[in-house]
């Protein structure tokens, strides 16, 4: 009781400190535990998008940049694949379902996707999950000018089953670029929070078709989705279009390929993790500094504890407590910061690939980070902690006479 | 059997120009448990040295202080202040109330070393002060009188045997130094105190029966003398 009575009297009297030095440490703890889940999350949850297929079949190149433009719709295409090569893949003894896609045109900014319907009525979405229809609508129908629209477009655009829409050509949005063929809109998609969620999707016949579009390559596909009957298919199909062949690119196992996207970025989760060592540090070096200064002016308070019977360490003790409180407050306002900090970055996050994160997602640093912060902060408090120790009791006293 | 028992206590200090400039030379000095003792000196003639002394607050060079029955030269740092939060109460010239604590705070505070917090018997001696409507109040938002009078409920919180006064009326105007010497005086007879206090106002000395002089206890020594 004496010592978080001592503690917060303390606080109190250097209340400014106390907050610019709590913010601090506020800012590092926010920063600490917004790095290492967005870093873990990212990875887990782009990784679990790929859950309802099993590989990509696509024209030769890199595996990365087919799995980022087949399934998160992100990048460019590779380049083509003949629609005879996805007929031989999907009679393939070892390949339980083949979707083909074709991509090259946006609607103001958002991607068209031309497939077939069984990929609503065979594929999930996401691991057990079906692709569902919001309330009213239906699935296009192959050889129709109709459109099914994600949610997030949708709800972006506010698209609805009966608008129409004319596709602008190209990934990227240009006015001048817009296509004469005009698609009915047939359902809005269920949210799914995977990359489903940011397309319109219409008849792969359609996109193939479309106005302007090369006549030479009508027939041809983007990419081809793949869910294999085992493992085994994959090592069959990794050495028929990967090893044997030259004309195409198998990418398999998705988990290994989508993994080189976060090893290429390791150096940046590096380099905001040192910042955030590097705040951490700065903050337990404000705390020092805080409780330091502070003890020149509270010498004759120590005196005074000691002259009525308060043992040293108590006095050591209640100044590596004040520390460890200044921690234990910033780290409240740390996951106040994390909040905000998450929830700005999964924002982004989905608006960009549809992938969405969870601010309020359980995970083990959010816990160890502010614990081991708190641990800093009251380990910068040893040194004044020391001082307030040695601190002479007679001599900071009242004047003698 | 004495309370306090102090015996060839010496103590010294280093000045700037390196002397060694002896402050405290007393071959002897008792007081009984309950007595009232006033001590005077002139300014320097290290009264505040002798009463750290006895707290233990300072260690002599030599000598023996025996408080309570123990040597304090035998104790160890935390057994000194376990006397001091137990056995002594400390009265000073300057009050030396913590500023960022309340009245009831700061009594309640010099409890805690010792006994423990007894907020029933810290508001009851506020109350005997004649500070029961201003318990939460801060030492800034009293008088210098009304500070004393917290000081003095403090010193006797613990219900000490000995109590120490460092020229406890020194900063007080003469009315409230006449009150508060009286309040002192009075606590201590009704806890069983024992008090020693120090101060160079005649009319203070004047109202114990038992007056000493530390120069002239000092004196005592360097004549090879004692009481």
């Amino acid at each position: 009781m004496t010592l978080l009575l001592l503690v917060r009297r303390s606080l109190r009297q250097h209340l400014l400190s106390t907050v610019v030095t709590a913010l601090s440490l506020a800012m590092a703890g926010g920063l600490l535990m917004s790095v290492w889940v967005v870093k873990r999350q990212a990875r887990a949850t782009f990784t679990g998008q790929t859950g309802a297929w099993d590989a990509v079949l696509g024209a030769r190149g890199a595996k990365l940049q087919l799995v980022l433009n087949a399934l998160f719709h992100l990048e460019a295409s590779p380049g083509n694949v003949a629609f005879a090569d996805f007929q031989t893949l999907s009679s393939n003894r070892a390949v339980a379902l083949a979707i083909p896609i074709a991509v090259g045109d946006n609607y103001l900014g958002y991607r068209i996707v031309g497939t077939l319907t069984n990929l609503f009525t065979e594929a999930e979405a996401a691991p057990g999950r079906r692709f569902r229809l919001v309330g009213g609508g239906r699935w296009f129908e192959d050889g129709y000018r109709e459109a099914v629209v994600g949610s997030f477009v949708a709800q972006r655009l506010g698209l609805k089953p009966g608008d129409t829409f004319k596709p602008y050509h190209g990934l990227n949005f240009n006015p001048k670029e817009q296509h004469e063929d005009e698609y009915v809109i047939t359902g809005v998609l269920e949210p799914s929070n995977t990359p489903a969620d940011r397309v319109l999707w219409i008849p792969l016949a359609g996109l193939q078709n479309m106005s302007g579009h090369a006549a030479a390559t009508a027939s041809d596909v983007s990419a081809v989705l793949v869910k294999l009957r085992s493992a085994v298919a994959g090592q069959q199909l990794d050495m028929l279009y990967n090893k044997q062949g030259d004309r195409l690119t198998f990418a398999w196992p998705l988990g290994t390929v989508l993994a080189q996207l976060f090893d290429k970025m390791g150096w940046f989760d590096q380099v905001l993790e040192l910042v955030a060592y590097l705040v951490a540090l700065v903050a337990a070096g404000s705390v020092l500094a805080s409780i330091y200064n502070s003890l020149s002016a509270r010498r004759r308070d120590l005196a005074i504890l000691r002259a009525l019977g308060a043992r040293r360490s108590t006095v050591f003790a209640s100044i590596i407590l004040e520390a460890a409180s200044i921690a234990a407050l910033g780290m409240v306002l740390a996951w106040g910061l994390y909040a905000v900090i998450l929830g700005a970055v999964a924002a982004v996050i989905r608006a960009q690939t549809g992938v969405v994160l969870d601010p309020w997602a359980w995970d083990p640093v959010l816990v160890i980070a502010p614990l081991a912060l708190v641990v800093l902060g009251a380990l910068a408090g040893v040194l004044p902690a020391i001082k307030a120790y040695g601190n002479p009791v007679a001599e900071n006293l009242a004047p003698e006479s | 059997m004495a309370l306090l028992e102090i015996e060839n206590l010496q103590k010294s200090f280093r000045t700037p120009d390196g002397r060694i400039l002896p402050v405290v030379d007393v071959p002897g000095f008792r007081l009984n448990a309950g007595e009232l003792v006033a001590l005077s000196g002139p300014s320097g003639t290290g009264k505040t040295t002798f009463l750290h002394l006895i707290a233990g607050i300072l260690a002599g060079d030599s000598g023996r202080i025996t408080l309570d029955g123990q040597d304090m030269a035998t104790l160890s740092e935390a057994g000194r202040d376990r006397i001091r939060a137990r056995v002594i109460g400390y009265i000073f010239q300057t009050f030396n109330l913590l500023q960022g604590f309340t009245c009831l705070e700061n009594v309640l505070l010099g409890m805690s070393f010792g006994p423990g917090a007894d907020p029933v018997r810290a508001r009851s001696l506020l109350n005997r002060v004649g500070l029961s409507d201003r318990l939460d109040y801060y030492p800034r938002q009293l008088s210098t009188g009304q500070q004393q009078r917290v000081a003095v409920a403090r010193a006797l919180a613990n219900r000490p045997k000995l109590v120490l006064a460092d020229e406890p009326t020194g900063n007080l105007d003469p009315a409230n130094a006449a009150q508060a010497l009286a309040l002192i005086r009075e606590l201590c007879a009704e806890e069983g105190s024992a008090l020693l206090l120090v101060s160079h106002d005649p009319s203070v000395l004047a109202a114990f029966p038992r007056r000493e002089s530390l120069a002239i206890l000092n004196q005592a020594s360097r004549k090879g003398g004692g009481l």
